[in-house]
């Protein structure tokens, strides 16, 4: 059997990847909650994030907290883009229209990308304070370990204010029940969307600097995986409920290392847990963790 | 009457075939190998339009059908020595490496295992709605992916397998095209069909019709698996190699290109369709190469074609919502109409 | 004065017309009613002096301004609030959250507090559930509710779609009774949809009959009540 240092550094290595994935899903959520879409894309936008923070220290010079700053605002820009060219027109159309939308989207930023900054995976800027480990008795784990659920749950506290305590976040939740209603009332709702779409992203894109500086090789596929994943654990939880979805990140995070951590043999599996994950839940509880039961629309 | 219009099929299947043999003696090997890869996408296409177009369900996990058949068919006709070179890792399991069936089998056999697939994903999968059966699907492709590159021993992993048989030439694939579309074009005429139909346009119509939503959800499922599993064994004869990467979600995303852009309702579209992007992906190649106009040498960038691609997928989607055909067919019926000739039905009235 | 004016709108969906040439007068301090069985789609042509269906061809005038082609969530902004049918509430937040909602638009903080606390008192039970999610409010509740939410804009004009529909007979006379009230007391101009003729005869001051899409007979809503051929068809007489 493993010894408890050994545990304990994979629990907070899952802890660590769950809020990554937490951070990520959260945008999926948001956005199938308001617009009953899948984002494809959403994936892809976590990637170009990475992209333009690399470029902002390589070929910009610019401090690496400066270059994060910008990526993040550029990458919430990136999503308000994605639903004005890509989703809104197809609002009121069949919904297969809208997926196919995403799923063009998605595949048009992944070779845009392998187009303008080239199939090689390139290294992500390191920030030295963070890769210095901290000794808990006999282990060592890295600083970053540590900081990203924190700054997570920082940005998951902020989230809650923003969507439970202020007019815009009763906005949003009128428009993601009902949009015509909520558009009766007064409320903006394109611009309504425009804000859930920036906000998800700018999650994404926060998860995004942190994937990077925990697995500092980024290519324009490094989406994909972690995308879907995302969106996995958002369903796991309860798609629409963004605590569903912080739940979904986590035991998907803590589940994948765990996983193979007591079962080596199977690491080849690895990604495939979160599949396996993913139809069981589907199977026995669609709605996810969180879900209500929905009745049987007749 | 019709009579006249099965002869008018007959004739055009001559014609086809014809056609084919001409092909077959004039044109050089490049482009018999687009011809070939176009009937292999036409089945391809008519398989996933059974599924997407004709019944209505999302489903994402095609290249999952592809695969399994694809790597039936190999391991059922390579030589043995072609298998023990290629698992140089991990032998190959017992008695699979010394099992040998001739080509048509290896493909029907395929396909089954493709269908059986389709029938075991489909059972559970089908009684999810929309955007989770999409999901679903896309997650049981992704499994059967993940699964056959770490059967070291059955599919020789990440390595794939080399030196399949080139058997598909281009009587096999036209030859399996040309029954694809008989047999599907009948299976929507026929009273399946319709069931297919009315469940694509109100689920809860169909079945206060009495139609088992789920007997014809599945059956829709697995033959679509079915044609798929032919189709990725003729594509994988066609390539000479396969690996897992091959069928990760993109091919899926090739060929609902194919499907939108022809219509998805329409064999006829889908035929058309499965022709142009083809066609298009050769001709695009330059793309991603560099040209040489004059004295001017363009770098090609690689990918440019594929971003070409996807933003026709997007355009398509936003603007031509119903592909070229939408759900009409290509009726003898039709082009007399168009050519004022009054229809062939039993009493027809003077147009 | 006149507010509404509604001049030889049709409303056409794909071949079919639905609405012929409908034409409607709403005046300052009136309630007019738009009462006629169910599918003469009066929820249409309400929809389509909201703004939300596009109307064509015709016109909408709102104090004498051109609203044919204003979205319908601009039109609270100038003044016309509505009470949707089937009541538009939204059941994932709560009664005082739904209140706030209509008043999006304003800026007034302390007025708006003034109008929330006002309203409560027009309708004592959503001040005892002024906390709860509106989802658990029964079908009365959310109707008071949604009457509510509409005035929380200071409307000049209220829309009001079918506010008896779903509703038991004792609480349809006092949802009546309260329109009545904001009528009377509060000066609201009120257009009424409604399928109980009744109901609807007894509270307005002229209606307008809608049959199979167009405008069969107009009047003051006493003369209409007393009208032979109505009695017989919706007032069961």
């Amino acid at each position: 059997m493993m010894d408890i240092s050994t545990f304990f550094q994979h629990l907070t290595n899952g802890i660590s990847l769950g809020s990554l994935y937490a951070l990520v899903a959260i945008g999926y959520t948001m956005v199938y909650g308001t617009l009953r879409l899948i984002n494809f894309a959403h994936g892809d936008v976590f990637m170009m994030t990475t992209y333009f923070a690399f470029y902002g220290v390589a070929t910009f010079m610019l401090p690496w907290y400066v270059s994060f700053i910008l990526a993040i605002i550029l990458t919430a820009a990136l999503g308000m883009l994605l639903e004005i060219g890509a989703y809104r027109p197809l609002r009121d159309a069949p919904k297969i229209s809208i997926m196919i939308s995403a799923i063009g989207a998605s595949f048009l930023l992944e070779n845009l990308a392998v187009v303008l900054f080239g199939g090689r995976p390139k290294a992500f800027p390191t920030v030295n304070l963070l890769m210095d480990s901290i000794q808990l008795g006999s282990v060592s784990i890295q600083k970053l370990t540590f900081v990203i659920p924190v700054v997570t749950i920082l940005f998951l506290v902020g989230l809650l204010y923003l969507i439970n305590h202020t007019k815009t976040g009763m906005a949003m939740r009128a428009v993601a029940k009902d949009y015509e209603t909520a558009g009766i009332m007064g409320v903006n709702v394109n611009k309504t969307i425009s804000q859930t779409f920036a906000i998800g992203s700018m999650l994404a894109a926060v998860g995004g600097i942190m994937w990077g500086l925990k697995f500092p090789q980024i290519a324009p596929l490094m989406g994909v995986m972690p995308g879907l994943k995302a969106f996995i654990a958002a369903v796991i939880g309860g798609i629409g409920n963004i605590k569903g979805a912080v739940i979904g990140g986590f035991i998907l995070g803590i589940g994948e290392i765990m996983i193979v951590a007591f079962l080596p043999s199977l690491s080849g599996y690895r990604d495939a847990f979160a599949f396996i994950f993913l139809i069981v839940i589907l199977l026995f509880k669609p709605t996810g963790i969180t879900g209500e039961k929905i009745a049987e629309k007749v | 009457m019709k009579q006249k219009k099965t002869l008018l099929t007959v004739i055009a299947i001559l014609v086809l075939f014809l056609g084919v043999f001409w092909a077959d003696q004039t044109l050089d090997s490049y482009k018999m190998r687009i011809l070939n890869l176009c009937a292999i996408y036409v089945v391809l296409g008519l398989s996933m339009n059974l599924i997407n177009g004709f019944t209505g369900l999302f489903s994402l996990g095609h290249a999952g059908f592809m695969a399994v058949g694809a790597y039936t068919t190999a391991i059922l006709t390579m030589p043995d020595v072609v298998k023990g070179q290629n698992f140089f890792m991990v032998p190959m399991m017992k008695p699979l490496d010394t099992m040998h069936v001739p080509f048509f089998l290896a493909l029907l056999i395929g396909g089954i295992f493709a269908g059986v697939v389709g029938y075991l994903i489909g059972a559970p999968a089908l009684r999810l709605r929309g955007d989770y059966l999409a999901i679903a699907t896309l997650g049981f492709a992704e499994i059967i992916r993940v699964v056959f590159t770490n059967l070291q021993s059955i599919t020789n992993g990440a390595l794939g397998l080399k030196g399949i048989p080139e058997s598909s030439n281009i009587w096999w694939t036209f030859g399996v095209a040309m029954v694809t579309v008989l047999f599907i074009g009948s299976l929507i005429n026929s009273s399946y069909g319709r069931a297919f139909k009315a469940i694509r346009e109100d689920e809860i119509a169909a079945e206060s019709m009495g139609i088992s939503l789920f007997k014809h959800k599945v059956l829709a499922f697995t033959i679509g698996a079915f044609f798929a599993g032919v189709g990725g064994g003729l594509l994988g004869s066609l390539m000479g190699t396969i690996d897992p990467l091959m069928f990760r979600f993109f091919l899926t995303f090739n060929i609902l290109l194919i499907i939108i852009l022809g219509g998805m309702g329409s064999i006829t579209g889908t035929i058309i369709s499965a022709f142009i992007i083809t066609i298009g992906t050769e001709a695009l190649r330059f793309l991603d190469e560099s040209m040489t106009i004059g004295n001017l040498v363009i770098p090609g960038i690689s990918g440019l074609r594929m971003v070409v691609f996807s933003a026709l997928l997007m355009i398509v989607v936003l603007f031509f919502n119903r592909g070229i055909m939408g759900t009409n067919e290509f009726t003898w019926d039709r082009l007399f109409a168009k050519f004022g000739k009054k229809p062939l039905v039993k009493g027809g009235n003077k147009q | 004065m006149n507010l509404l004016k509604v001049e030889n709108v049709s409303m056409i969906f794909g071949g079919l017309t639905a609405v012929k040439d409908f034409n409607l007068n709403l005046n300052q301090g009136e309630i007019v009613a738009l009462i006629g069985p169910n599918g003469a789609e009066k929820t249409t042509s309400m929809l389509a002096v909201s703004g939300i269906l596009k109307r064509n061809p015709g016109s909408v005038y709102f104090e004498g301004e051109d609203i044919s082609s204003t979205e319908a969530h601009k039109l609270v902004k100038s003044g016309i609030s509505q009470v949707p049918e089937g009541r538009g509430i939204f059941p994932n937040l709560t009664v005082l959250e739904n209140l706030s909602l209509g008043a999006y638009l304003r800026n007034d903080r302390e007025q708006i507090k003034k109008d929330r606390d006002w309203a409560m008192d027009l309708f004592p039970r959503l001040r005892e559930r002024s906390g709860q999610i509106a989802g658990t409010l029964s079908g009365g509740e959310l109707q008071m509710l949604s009457i509510a939410r509409s005035l929380m804009a200071r409307p000049k004009v209220l829309l009001m779609d079918e506010p008896s529909m779903g509703l038991a007979p004792i609480v349809v006379e006092e949802i009546f009774r309260i329109i009545k009230y904001l009528n009377k007391e509060n000066n609201t101009t009120i257009l009424l949809v409604e399928q109980n003729a009744l109901m609807a005869l007894l509270v307005s001051n002229r209606a307008y009959v809608l049959e199979v899409g167009t405008i069969i007979n107009e009047g003051p809503s006493q003369d209409l009540r007393k009208d032979e051929a109505i009695q017989k068809a919706y007032l069961g007489i």
